[in-house]
């Protein structure tokens, strides 16, 4: 599959008051065609960032992107002037939020709303753009669409409001589709509607699937590939079946475990990961999951893990190398690099 | 002595042996009335957001209440507290009926129920340090005084695994993650027997939130306490919960012990709301079988006739829209409000 989106040492930064804040330090992972990939991890982790460095949205100031290169069809966004970013905006990447109660405009009708990228984006008008904003209400599954287009955003509910964004972020056939917690402010039956409809809407037209999510569950059954952000970096990458069987790293292990199943029949204490995730102003010299890790070493103080590849397509940043046993879920370091 | 008396004082003796009944309630309605006018306000409907539930909770154990935003768990545990007063149905909390008690008489219960919040934020009062915010409780019911009330707030604070050296402290200065520890502490403080838990670990990330869900159990087995736990996430509450009751616009629809609920769920409604949680297994996820539910809940103002799920009920006849399902143990400790079970 041609690559689609490739980031490349990302690095966005905050300047503020305290010091320079560092939520996206050095990230590099990329997206093919028609692929879904799940950012996961801890708030502040810099899930979120990343998503809003790749549409250039960071606040600036304080924020700033300061160094790497985002790919998107081979072209990098970061060189692009602002015109250009915004025909790609909204029409090539198309993003969902995750607050549908706060993204849409309360005083404009829905209809006006999914007019707005289709009008300016692919120069239909009149007619034509009601007519599509119609096809794409019903593409997902709001019924009697066509009366529905004047109605205001107060009279759809939740779920609804949530398929309103995505039916807008379609309206332009997008090729990359950023959903940043799409389903969070959601209850689990309408989840698993809009989720639907956006697994559904990706396979029909290729589109490929950014989602940033702290839902494990959504992630096992919906992403191809996983990366796991901690305190700014990728810490853990590789396809859902390697993170969720096989991880790699003592933090996604502790995420795996701390997790209660719906499935689990036992009731098993549930393992913790103790402490705090680090204050990202400061630089940390060695490994940033140090402090609250069980396996550490002298070496993971002083230096920094890169990623490394454990298994074909399957990296993880760790200089110890833990491993979990299939049946006993005991875990075991592999090397005691030291 | 001082250590004595920062455990277990006997404030009261509760008459309610672990095992036995603690709490009763039967036929438990709490309406909310809309008004409209502009001078002079009349009464033009009524929110159902509780209609008609009757459940038992036994001392030592822990209640799971699930169902979607809007179904009225969290107005079910408030009712049972008399937070709000119920608009019918009673409330039998250790022998006694709370739904007629008044005043005084009211506060000296409330000492042996407590709540939990889900909003570690905005729950606590940002003017009042840990010691005060855990104080309070003592203060109000007058509880160990002078010097003891120090004691044991130093006691509760290591009890919910924060440093006693941290009570002068105010709630910004901690994560959310201690922030929930602190409402517990304040939550226990008055040493209740009975502990409302609204949603205690939905704002929280997940590794805090394992952090807090062991918290809870081992406070319950070191102070013998009982819990109504309510929360929207399925695998918590079965996680937690000795028995789950599952609730939909206002109504009961099934309660059965965990394990019995989840592998053999009985109610329609039940069976999607499993069936839509992922599990966390990309094998077994993606070979699972999902009812997707249609359509959205109906607004309680105007709940459908009959069963109140029969909009959205896959298997739903006639007499479904037509005849309210009732409250049936269909098998022991297993009850389900359903004409199609």
């Amino acid at each position: 599959m041609a690559k689609l989106l490739e980031v490349n040492n990302l690095k966005t930064y905050f300047f503020t008051e305290e010091g320079v804040v560092r939520a996206v330090n050095g990230v590099t992972w990329d997206l093919s065609e028609g692929e879904t990939l799940a950012l996961v991890g801890e708030s502040g982790c810099g899930k979120s960032v990343t998503a809003m460095s790749i549409l250039r949205l960071i606040p600036n100031p304080p924020g700033r992107i300061v160094d790497g290169q985002i790919l998107f069809e081979g072209k990098d966004l970061l060189k692009v002037d602002d015109a250009e970013m915004r025909s790609i905006r909204g029409n090539r990447i198309a993003m969902v939020f995750q607050e549908p109660m706060t993204s849409l405009n309360p005083v404009l009708t829905i209809g006006q709303q999914i007019r707005e990228s289709i009008e300016l984006h692919l120069g239909l008008d009149g007619e034509a753009s009601t007519a599509r904003a119609v096809e794409l209400l019903e593409l997902v599954g709001i019924s009697e669409a066509a009366g529905r287009v004047n109605d205001y955003p107060h009279q759809f509910s939740g779920g609804m409001r949530q398929r309103v964004m995505i039916a807008m972020a379609l309206s332009c056939n997008p090729k990359l589709l950023i959903a940043d917690e799409p389903t969070t402010a959601l209850d689990v039956t309408i989840q698993a509607q809009v989720l639907e409809i956006m697994a559904r809407l990706a396979t029909e037209f290729g589109t490929a699937v950014l989602i940033i999510t702290h839902n494990l569950g959504v992630v096992a059954r919906y992403a191809d590939r996983v990366n796991v952000m901690y305190a700014g970096e990728i810490v853990e990458t590789g396809t859902a079946t390697d993170i969720f069987k096989r991880p790699r790293h003592p933090y996604t292990i502790g995420l795996m475990a701390s997790v209660p199943r719906l499935d689990a029949t036992e009731r098993i204490r549930l393992t913790t990961i103790e402490g705090q995730p680090p204050l990202l102003i400061q630089e940390i010299p060695g490994c940033s999951f140090r402090p609250r890790c069980d396996w550490a070493v002298d070496k993971c103080d002083t230096d920094h893990p890169g990623l490394e590849e454990k298994e074909p397509g399957h990296f993880a940043r760790c200089w110890r190398n833990p491993l979990v046993d299939a049946k006993t879920q005991v875990v075991t370091a592999a090397s005691a690099a030291n | 002595m001082a250590t004595m008396q920062t455990q277990s004082k006997n404030i009261y003796t509760s008459t309610v042996k672990h095992g036995e009944t603690l709490l009763d309630v039967q036929g438990l309605k709490m309406y909310f009335p809309v008004t409209a006018g502009t001078f002079i306000q009349k009464k033009v409907a009524d929110v159902r957001a509780v209609d008609d539930l009757q459940f038992k909770v036994t001392k030592g154990e822990t209640l799971g209440l699930v169902g979607e935003s809007g179904c009225g768990k969290s107005t079910t545990g408030r009712a049972v507290l008399q937070l709000y007063r119920p608009t019918a149905g009673s409330v039998n909390f250790g022998g006694t009926e709370l739904t007629t008690l008044k005043g005084d008489e009211l506060r000296r219960f409330r000492r042996r129920m407590q709540m939990i919040f889900q909003d570690p934020f905005s729950s606590l009062n940002p003017r009042m340090s840990v010691e005060q915010i855990i104080g309070e409780p003592l203060a109000i019911h007058g509880l160990y005084k002078g010097p003891e009330r120090a004691e044991r707030i130093q006691y509760i604070l290591q009890a919910v695994g924060l440093n006693p050296a941290f009570a002068r402290r105010f709630p910004h200065e901690f994560s959310g993650g201690q922030r929930q520890r602190i409402g517990i502490g304040r939550a226990l403080a008055a040493e209740p027997e009975f502990i409302v838990c609204d949603e205690p670990v939905s704002a929280l990330d997940v590794s805090i939130q394992a952090q807090v869900i062991n918290l809870l159990g081992d406070l319950q087995e070191q102070f013998g306490l009982t819990y109504l736990f309510i929360a929207h996430d399925l695998a918590v509450v079965r996680h937690i919960s000795d028995r789950v009751a599952v609730m939909y616009l206002g109504k009961m629809m099934e309660l059965a012990e965990s394990n019995e609920l989840y592998q053999n769920p009985l109610h329609p409604y039940t069976k999607a709301l499993l069936s839509a949680v992922p599990i966390t297994d990309p094998e077994l996820e993606r070979q699972r079988e999902r009812i997707i539910l249609t359509g959205d809940v109906p607004s309680p103002l105007r709940p459908p006739p009959g069963c109140v799920f029969n909009t959205r009920c896959p298997i739903a006849v006639d007499e479904c829209r037509e005849r309210i399902p009732e409250w049936r143990e269909v098998e022991p400790n297993h009850f389900v409000a359903c004409h199609r079970v």
